[in-house]
């Protein structure tokens, strides 16, 4: 029954979306108030169905109803709770649901916080969010339904893919998927734009709020994907440039170059037509990601169950949302389009650089991405394309835009002088070159060119992030106030300008420093790495709830000292056999120890893999303060203060309006 | 104005691009090379570089024929499964190491296991191109008499062992 009312409910949310799709955009275009005051009623009446389904299918796991196909297929009732709760997004049609909940969540949220936009605005948003989730729920509701029975009952289900089972991935997707789903706000605020047909900043103003917190949740969805597979997949990489990774890297350094456009249109009034532009690409690529994970075009490790029914469907919803999107684009920005004067030299001109490498590192990953499809359609064989091009390829486009990271802040708006800027930058650089020189040479660590440039790039963001907020407290006289001055979104660019640093150290020391030894390991026996002497214990068996582990103990001394005591282990799934492997790490802020087990080799000794990753954390302490800051910039005032005088100005301009709409519908 | 229209051709052109795509199986690559003796090769072992292996080395039992690298993800989830196999011991495996490098390669076979009764070492993957290989892994498997029986694009799963590969072995082993 409950499945029932699950699938009923998500026909009623998808009545919701065609009412909240079609009915608002129609009134704001014909001008009937009345049509438009229904966008917010249906948006939160479409959120509470998808809702009421979602915890149809979340009760049918925790209750392990294995007469629901979906449970039967990714859940088994040795499953742990938390992992049977999670196992709703752990495939295909439980993601989408997923999807389509945390859509209607975006739609709610306009729907409170933009409440203060001109009703005919904010109902175009919200009208195109519709049209967003019609899409979806009809490609749930026709070739992907979670609430399908499977009968006869099975007597048991076939268990959650073990990678899954882990804390990492609880998390994961959700946080992903609010990235990805949530750059469908700023998509709507464009195409709501340009169907106004009247592209002024102010969308912009109101649009960068709901970017910098998209942005902000892709961040963390992408780095916890990251560190999941760091301590998961056993073998210590974080990064793998596979199609689905890809697939979520692209969307976050668009949504990363419109952070910074919008800067550019909401401060100076210029680059207009682009901020659309990227608005609707950051959407897009969203899109394709879907695409290229559900339709098996792609063979990627991520693959879920793929189905051309699916893919045609997609690829079709992709056709027309971004078609039309690019169509209404060319139509009306070419009439309105117009270029706010700036030097060579300016603010604006490097955003646009960043805007430009930004955009060409995305198009380089789509390319590689793509390629191998590319050749495929046009019966030119088969390849596969991997690290060695993106690495390639992507290293030195972000060389150059970690260097101009540092510039841009302390670089004026408009107009900036050659000379002025570089006395201004003279000693940046200075200490940028001395200190990573001093850090490769004086040190031990074997090191190359790339590690002094990585060090020296960290240098030089840090030094001028703080040199840029030391610049506002020159001339003031009270310190205290001068701090209160600084806007928070300045604070908010400052610390993610330091969570790049951050970051590149991490990558750099990480990547190059790493120690890693394969040995023999006999109980009682010993293995010096790095300073650090790993005593292991011999291997004990184990159970836990679903898998049967062999679990090692190894302790790990430093001068004697007992730092760590660690437990690897290698587990087995009897309802899907599949060995997994459990590295165990002792996790520092300068370094992780990091401990997995290999294969039996006889007599109690195994193969252990011993790694030992200088400054390994710092890789997702810099997108965590990345994040940070993206919160910080996005709770400024200044967007507050905003919101009430746009109150204010609608309040006064209503009963012109409520005239107008009169007239318009008589 | 045509700067205006040129986002929407680009995507136009991709979204054609991805129909075509749709209509391939990207793991289904039809081989004129099955039924066909394998290709001859003289190749360095890849853990001894001064040992040379050729096609007549490896004659004499059915064999699997594993086309693998460092740099391909899709093997690193493939490696468990050929432990497994390995471990079973129905089939000898040989490995081709394609377009790679020998370190790489060796140390990847002392960290993850070595499933492999030899490695053949292709860093300019000649023999790799003679195989009509498109992408890694692709496995082969090659009866007593050298001929190649069936191939296998993408990366072996235990499914595809056991429903696919495992049949065909057996079919060779009893003809």
């Amino acid at each position: 029954m409950i499945p029932e009312l699950g699938h009923f409910a998500l026909i009623l949310a998808f009545c919701m979306a065609l009412v909240q799709g079609i009915l608002p955009l129609v009134g704001a275009h014909r001008g009937q108030l009345a049509w438009m005051g229904i966008a917010f009623p249906a948006a939160r009446a479409q959120f509470l169905f998808v809702a009421i389904a979602f915890a149809c299918l979340a009760y049918a796991f925790l209750a392990k109803d294995f007469s629901v196909a979906y449970v039967a297929q990714n859940a088994n009732s040795l499953l742990p709770a938390i992992y049977r709760f999670s196992a709703v997004w752990g495939a295909h049609e439980g993601s989408l649901l997923l999807w389509a909940l945390i859509l209607c969540g975006w739609t709610v949220a306009v729907t409170v916080f933009s409440r203060s936009l001109p009703l005919e605005f904010s109902s175009r948003v919200v009208g195109v969010m519709g049209l967003v989730s019609v899409g979806f729920l009809l490609f749930m509701l026709g070739t992907s339904n979670p609430f399908e029975r499977l009968l006869p009952m099975p007597a048991d289900g076939r268990d959650l893919n073990p990678l899954l089972q882990d804390p990492g991935l609880v998390i994961h997707p959700p946080m992903l998927y609010m990235g990805y789903v949530g750059l469908a706000v700023p998509f709507s605020f464009a195409i709501a734009t340009l169907l106004e047909g009247r592209l002024d900043a102010a969308w912009t103003r109101w649009t960068r709020p709901w970017t910098l917190i998209a942005w902000v949740f892709l961040t963390l969805g992408i780095a916890l994907g990251s560190w999941w597979a760091y301590y998961e997949l056993g073998w210590g990489g974080w990064w793998f440039w596979d199609p689905v990774e890809n697939a979520s890297f692209m969307p976050w350094l668009i949504a990363m170059a419109l952070i910074h456009c919008l800067a550019v249109t909401e401060k100076r009034n210029t680059f207009k037509g682009w901020s659309v532009l990227l608005a609707i690409f950051g959407f897009s690529l969203s899109l394709l990601g879907t695409f290229l994970v559900r339709s098996g075009v792609l063979v990627s490790v991520h693959a879920f169950a793929t189905d051309p029914a699916r893919g045609v469907f997609i690829l079709t919803f992709l056709g027309l949302t971004v078609g039309s999107a690019l169509l209404l684009y060319a139509w009306r920005v070419s009439n309105v389009t117009r270029r706010g004067g700036f030097d060579l030299l300016s603010r604006e001109s490097l955003l646009l650089t960043n805007n430009v490498l930004l955009s060409v590192a995305a198009a380089t990953i789509l390319l590689g991405t793509l390629y191998p499809l590319l050749l495929d359609s046009l019966n030119l064989g088969k390849i596969s394309v991997g690290p060695p091009y993106f690495n390639a390829v992507f290293i030195p486009l972000m060389m150059p835009l970690v260097f101009l990271l540092g510039i841009g802040p302390l670089t004026r708006w408009k107009k900036e002088r050659f000379k002025v800027l570089g006395s201004r930058l003279k000693l940046a650089f200075l200490i940028s070159v001395l200190l990573a020189g001093a850090l490769v040479g004086l040190t031990a660590i074997p090191s190359s060119l790339m590690v002094a440039i990585g060090l020296g790039l960290a240098v030089w963001v840090t030094y001028t992030a703080l040199q840029a907020i030391a610049a506002r407290f020159r001339y003031g006289q009270d310190r205290w106030r001068t701090l209160r001055a600084i806007p928070l979104e300045f604070f908010g660019m400052t610390l993610a300008h330091l969570g790049v640093a951050v970051f590149v150290v991490g990558v750099t020391l990480a990547s190059s420093q790493s120690v890693e030894q394969d040995v023999r390991l006999e109980p009682g026996g010993a293995q010096t790495l790095a300073g650090y002497e790993f005593r292991f214990d011999g291997v004990a068996e184990t159970m836990g709830p679903n898998y049967r582990a062999q679990q090692g103990e190894i302790r790990v001394f430093r001068s004697g000292e007992l730092v760590a005591t660690l437990f690897p282990q290698k587990r087995i799934y009897p309802v899907q056999p599949q060995p997994m492997t459990e590295a165990a790490i002792d996790p520092g802020l300068t370094r992780d120890l990091y401990v997995a087990l290999g294969e039996p080799l006889g007599d109690g000794a195994w193969s252990v893999r011993l790694y030992y990753k200088p400054f390994v954390r710092w890789i997702w302490l810099g997108p965590l303060l990345m994040a940070i800051g993206g919160l910080v910039a996005a709770s400024d005032r200044r967007y507050r203060l905003i919101k009430q005088a746009r109150r204010a100005a609608v309040l006064d301009k209503m009963p012109n309006e409520l005239g107008l709409a009169r007239e318009g519908a008589q | 104005m045509i700067r205006y229209v040129l986002p929407l051709a680009v995507f136009l052109a991709l979204v054609s691009l991805l129909a075509i795509g749709l209509t391939r199986d990207p793991r289904l690559v039809p081989s004129p090379l099955v039924g066909q003796p394998a290709p001859a090769f003289a190749l360095t072992d890849l853990q001894q570089p001064d040992h040379t292996v050729t096609r007549a080395d490896l004659l004499g039992k059915v064999f699997l024929l594993n086309v693998w690298a460092t740099w391909c993800v899709s093997c690193r989830a493939e490696h468990e499964v050929l432990m497994q196999i390995a471990r079973q011991g129905d089939v000898p495996i040989y490995g081709l190491n394609y377009k790679d490098d020998r370190q790489e390669a060796v140390r990847w076979l002392q960290r993850l296991g070595n499933p492999y009764v030899r490695n053949l070492y292709d860093p300019e993957g000649q023999v790799g191109l003679d195989l009509g290989v498109y992408g890694t892994p692709e496995s082969f498997l090659v009866d007593q008499k050298g001929v190649i029986v069936h191939k296998h694009v993408g990366p072996i799963t235990a499914a595809i062992w056991q429903q696919e590969l495992r049949p065909v072995i057996n079919a060779v082993k009893a003809r």
